[in-house]
């Protein structure tokens, strides 16, 4: 349903030489998503894992690759496109606080793209907005109020009704829980895949946080560096992780209980620029396991398993042949 | 018990005078804080925790706050009754303290090395260490506390400006900087909610080392009960200004007592079992204007009876673990 092929987006930027060069926030991600399917993508910040569902609604300028949703093409941005595109797929952001309106009421805010896209007025208009906030499990009262009145899981709530106005297709959600604390985040992440359940949504899941895409994800794609390292169901990646990167990102994550798991060391330094990419793998910079002339010369290539896939040289059947050895 | 703590809140109660009217912020809180202990804070937004912190190093504004009763002892101090010349030694000195977001509390114009070295020489003035360094012999010394925090190649770091470092070695200079006047206890407020899960794991795993190493006692403020079980040997759950659970790690994993404690396990997609339901605790915080009398959690509990409109009080229901609570038995 939604197809991504080859994305790029990559942002001039000039260097402290005053030197233009390329930041590549995303560099060649393909996704491809199923009809009803949550699909998630996690990193670390600047692996360009907004960017990408930025570029998908055409927020973010498209450097190369091919974009479709429901078989048609929006990669050209005209004015047809740009219309069909904000009705069939929306946006639900990090922080509900700044996506809402100060001066709107809950009202205006979740009736604003109906009245934009549709010709419903008047008493349809308000008992659309009501029908909506009920989808969302917002009484009536709430229709006449101001954002600064609600507390943070119901302006979610509302940015959410807005999103689902115009029954979209596709639902990107860009760290929704993010900004709430876990007992409201739990609320929203109940929600959200009862949603998807009764709307039959395709969701693209964007997050940091992997215990909370596990929770909703079917699928789930690693990115690093404008990448997607390795994909799979979530089942595979969280239990059986394939990558470097993934098995860190795993073992990185504090684990509430009394006995920590045991677990990886954590892995040295920050993740690198992406306007000075290292060259061959873009992980080996951070790789525990690297292989010593190689990593650093060659990319990887998709390595498939049964219900995945990762980009290691290490799970190259050829290894020895390439000539590299573990360090 | 090994020591005498060094830190003990005793029936500890602040307001916030608005004109609104007063806002119970803290309302009664009790612990002590052991030597080398790492001591953890967990609760949701508004519940008062970072408030604790800031009021152990009396970093409220006065107005708005005022303490209203009860007392914070460190180290044989009452540091509500201290002089605010004697504060300004014990903060740095003996307390520090590292915050959420380091760039906030870095100056973006001066270079690392003048900010630690500033520090330096502002703590020896007051010193405790009876030594007076010159400023060459602060540099050297701010050399060695960025190499014992793992920043790489101190000597360019402290030439470079805050932006030129990312946000895990701007956490490591702040780091750094609390430990310049060797304190006793270190407080961090949250100290990797704005990290990257890999960089975070970095930062706790540099906490744990240097509190082996210092001996120091820590208390580590979050929400994140994850980084709670890696790297505190006991937590205290609050809830609206009170504390409803204090209990060591195992205690509170193994048998959470508080209904609120337990809901908040609940709410938390755990890693091992993905197929859990996860529990939302309903409703909201109370208005702490006008906070509901006795246990401040009944309007979001599900077991609330008639005998929680009185205050329960933290009650040890097993070795190493309290709990306010009426329904929680203490046979």
């Amino acid at each position: 349903m939604l197809a991504v092929e080859n994305l790029k987006v990559h942002f001039d930027v000039k260097n402290n030489r005053g030197v233009k060069t390329k930041l590549r926030a995303v560099d060649g991600v393909s996704l491809h998503l199923k009809k009803g399917e949550a699909y998630g993508i996690v990193g670390e910040s600047g692996s360009g894992k907004s960017t990408i569902g930025k570029a998908v609604l055409n927020l973010a300028p498209k450097t190369e690759g091919k974009i479709e949703i429901d078989g048609r093409d929006i990669t050209m941005t005209n004015r047809a496109n740009e219309a069909w595109l904000r009705q069939n797929a929306q946006i639900v952001f990090q922080d509900p606080h700044s996506a809402l309106n100060p001066r709107m009421t809950i009202m205006r805010s979740v009736a604003e793209p109906i009245i934009v896209h549709t010709k419903t007025r008047g008493h349809d208009l308000r008992r659309r907005v009501e029908e909506l906030l009920d989808i969302v499990g917002l009484s009536k009262q709430f229709i006449y109020r101001y954002p600064h009145e609600l507390s943070g899981g119901q302006k979610q709530r509302v940015c959410i009704a807005r999103a689902i106005a115009l029954e979209p297709s596709l639902l990107i959600l860009d760290e929704p829980t993010s900004a709430l604390d876990v007992s409201v985040q739990s609320q929203i992440l109940e929600f959200l895949a009862s949603l998807q359940r009764d709307l039959n949504l395709t969701y693209l899941f964007i997050s940091h946080n992997l215990s909370v895409v596990r929770y909703l994800c079917q699928r789930v794609g690693v990115m690093y560096l404008g990448n997607i390292i390795e994909e799979g169901t979530t089942k595979t990646v969280f239990e059986h992780p394939q990558h470097p990167y993934t098995k860190a990102l795993l073992g990185a994550i504090p684990y509430p209980g009394a006995t920590q798991p045991q677990s990886a060391p954590p892995l040295i330094g920050d993740i690198p620029s992406p306007v000075d990419l290292p060259v061959g793998c873009r992980f080996h910079t951070r790789c525990p396991v690297k292989v010593a002339n190689l990593c650093d010369r060659l990319a990887p290539e998709h390595h498939h398993q049964t219900l995945g896939w990762a980009s290691c040289h290490l799970l190259d059947p050829d290894l020895d042949k390439v000539g590299g050895k573990p360090e | 018990m090994p020591d005498k703590p060094i830190l003990s809140f005793i029936d500890f109660k602040l307001n916030f005078d608005t004109f609104d009217g007063v806002y119970q912020a803290i309302d009664g809180i009790s612990f002590d804080l052991n030597p080398g202990e790492s001591l953890g804070i967990v609760g949701e937004t508004g519940c008062g925790k970072s408030v604790t912190a800031k009021s152990i190093m009396g970093l409220l504004p006065s107005p708005p706050a005022e303490v209203a009763g009860g007392g914070i002892w460190f180290d044989g101090r009452n540091l509500l009754k201290e002089k605010s010349s004697t504060l300004k030694s014990i903060r740095g000195n003996e307390i520090s303290m590292i915050f959420q977001d380091p760039m906030t509390y870095l100056n973006p114009v001066f270079t690392i090395g003048k900010q630690i070295v500033d520090v330096i020489l502002a703590h020896q003035k007051r010193g405790n260490h009876g030594r007076s360094l010159t400023s060459k012999q602060a540099f050297q010394y701010g050399m060695e506390l960025l190499d014992k925090v793992h920043l790489p190649n101190p000597r360019r770091q402290m030439k470079s400006y805050p932006h030129e470092l990312s946000g895990g070695m701007r956490q490591r200079v702040l780091i750094a900087m609390a430990l310049s006047g060797q304190p006793k206890l270190l407080i961090a407020d949250e100290p990797t909610t704005a990290l990257d899960v890999t960089i975070q794991a970095q930062i706790l795993e540099l906490i744990s080392e240097l509190r082996e190493q210092l001996n120091l006692s820590v208390i580590m403020i979050t929400h994140d009960l994850g980084v709670v079980a890696t790297v505190c040997d006991r937590v205290l759950v609050m809830y609206a200004g009170q504390i409803v659970e204090d209990a060591s790690i195992k205690q509170l994993f193994n048998n959470p007592s508080h209904p609120y404690t337990r809901g908040l396990l609940q709410a938390v997609p755990d890693p091992a079992k993905p197929n859990k339901k996860l529990k939302g605790i309903p409703g909201a915080l109370p208005n702490l204007l006008n906070p509901p009398i006795g246990c401040r959690f009944q309007t979001r509990c599900s077991s609330a009876s008639e005998k929680c409109t009185r205050m329960p009080a933290l009650n040890k229901i097993r070795t190493n673990q309290k709990v306010a609570c009426w329904n929680v038995g203490t046979t």
